[in-house]
């Protein structure tokens, strides 16, 4: 799986999405590096978290979701009839909106991954969770109390704990679904140094409503508006100097 | 205008004294003649005796064989209703399509809607001959067979209760699931049950209430012979067969014999009171951790 020939860790081919007769992503296509930090950005609605959901198959319980077109990650194209869903969603890990910690213990809720597994081996579990917490920088704020309810953290908290669960089964890409959106101003900018610090390990696709923190976080940038992939590229570029006028419109605030 | 306020007002308040008087006074009933049977039986012999023959000469009045029998024929219900009953829900809920869970819900609960009459006939001429086939020294009158036919009964309290406490978990806990690689099963008894764990305990708490109160079921085809043994085979006489049998005897009013349906009755009354209580209190406990 690894040594394809392909140097792109993600490609996406000619997607379209529909929802019934509603068709939410029009004509998608995509190459994303490895070790990138990607954001999609765009006003409600305009599927770019559809687009999200597309990397792990989480659209594939929607009743009506349909797709034509192909998502290929280290070559492998994801929606073969071979893939088996839950192995593809260990090396696509995600991140949701709001901190969804298990009504477990913070211990479980790491431990959890790995015992799906069939893993229950308690020294090599104990590891996993001081790994994946340390890496998700809340090792030092919990490692007295990992017997304690994840519901008893803080949001900023549950969200870095939720990316340490995420991080526990050694994923290759992870997806964030605006991770930040219900967080307070501090909890935000560790969850985005985080980011930063993830990147080297991992790649990164975000989708956010906060141009800001595209800015912030981001290498390359997409822009979504009504289904359609309008501009993307470098985000330095994207936002200094960009070349569509919805893009401009929307990074300076005329609409969105 | 004014008037027929005051009227309704007036109506709607004499319902409501009416229920809680009613409640009261059964209560008030069952504890006073209570009172007089335990100035004749002491408590210790109550609870410590190992016959309950207040019908023969040589009386005994040790309520043991009759709270074994019910709890056997309701650990059996259980038995049968918590497995099949919480099965139901999960399919409903996880595996299910929406279509087929409208249709198969309101069926389900059909099943509490058959007199329980006929529940006892099913039990004694059907389910009976055919355990007699796999056991052959099982005797006519048993528990297994009510406590078997009951549990199908209070499927649905369980299915129901326990269909609604899961799809009250917030999808959010799901889509968790998901992301992280689960199958649905996984995601089911894993992370979903466990969510809906104070839902699912209250509904089996509830049917437990109602297997203990059951009566004609257990009176039809449990056999009247109070018998301390955890045996199913064996005929056994419940709490409320016994106060049936004594209802509808020639035992004198008033006399010992008949002062014992209400000392029987109190300890019924106990038993799904702390039980339908222990449910309030899980479900009042544990629910707020999700909101």
């Amino acid at each position: 799986m690894k040594d394809n020939k392909n140097s792109y860790k993600l490609q996406v081919k000619n997607i379209n999405v529909y929802y019934g007769h509603n068709k939410v992503l029009k004509n998608v296509s995509m190459h994303i590096e490895a070790n990138t930090v990607t954001a999609f950005i765009g006003p409600s609605g305009c599927g770019k978290s559809t687009y999200l959901r597309l990397f792990n198959r989480m659209n594939d319980y929607i009743g009506n979701f349909r797709k034509e077109g192909d998502v290929f990650i280290d070559g492998r194209n994801i929606y073969d009839k071979k893939i088996e869903v839950e192995e593809l969603r260990k090396t696509v890990g995600m991140v949701f909106q709001k901190p969804n910690p298990f009504p477990k213990t913070i211990y479980e809720n790491i431990a959890y991954g790995l015992r799906i597994q069939g893993i229950n081996k308690k020294n090599l579990l104990d590891e996993v969770v001081e790994h994946s917490l340390k890496q998700a920088v809340l090792w030092d704020e919990v490692k007295d109390e990992l017997k304690k309810s994840a519901l008893e953290l803080s949001g900023g908290q549950q969200q870095r704990l939720c990316i340490a669960r995420a991080l526990a089964v050694e994923p290759s890409v992870i997806l964030m679904d605006e991770p930040a959106s219900a967080l307070d101003p501090i909890s935000t900018s560790k969850i985005e140094e985080l980011i930063f610090e993830l990147k080297k390990n991992y790649t990164i696709l975000i989708v956010t409503h906060n141009m800001h923190q595209a800015g912030r976080v981001s290498d390359k940038t997409g822009f979504f508006y009504l289904g359609e992939l309008i501009e993307f590229g470098d985000t330095k570029e994207l936002f200094t100097n960009p070349s569509n006028e919805r893009t401009e419109n929307y990074i300076t605030g005329r609409f969105g | 205008m004014k008037i027929s306020e005051k009227i309704i007002e007036k109506g709607l308040w004499l319902s409501a004294f009416i229920t809680v008087v009613t409640t009261v006074g059964i209560i008030w009933v069952l504890f006073s003649e209570s009172f007089t049977f335990f100035r004749e039986v002491s408590l210790v012999d109550f609870f410590t005796d190992t016959q309950w023959t207040p019908l023969f000469t040589k009386k005994h009045f040790g309520i043991l064989p009759l709270l074994t029998g019910t709890l056997l024929t309701t650990v059996i219900a259980i038995a049968v209703a918590l497995p099949v009953g919480l099965t139901i829900a999960v399919y409903l809920n996880e595996y299910a399509p929406k279509n087929l869970t409208r249709v198969v819900k309101p069926l389900l609960e059909v099943l509490a809607a058959i007199p329980t009459v006929v529940y006892g006939f099913f039990a004694l001429i059907v389910v009976t001959p055919f355990l007699q086939g796999i056991f052959p020294g099982m005797a006519g009158f048993n528990a297994l067979s009510p406590g078997i036919v009951m549990g199908i009964m209070i499927i649905p309290f369980v299915s129901s209760l326990s269909e609604d406490a899961l799809r009250a978990v917030p999808n959010s806990l799901r889509e968790a699931s998901y992301g992280i690689g689960s199958t649905r099963f996984q995601t089911a008894f894993k992370v979903l049950v466990p969510a809906a764990a104070s839902g699912i305990i209250a509904s089996v708490i509830l049917a437990i209430s109602r297997a203990i109160g059951e009566t004609m079921i257990v009176a039809i085809a449990a056999g009247q012979q109070p018998r301390l043994t955890l045996n199913p085979m064996v005929p056994i006489e419940t709490i409320t067969a016994y106060i049936v049998q004594v209802s509808l005897g020639d035992v004198p009013h008033g006399s010992l014999e008949y002062k014992t349906i209400f000392a029987a009755g109190l300890m019924l009354f106990m038993l799904t009171f702390v039980l339908n209580n222990i449910s309030f209190w899980i479900n009042r406990r544990f629910r707020q951790q999700y909101e």
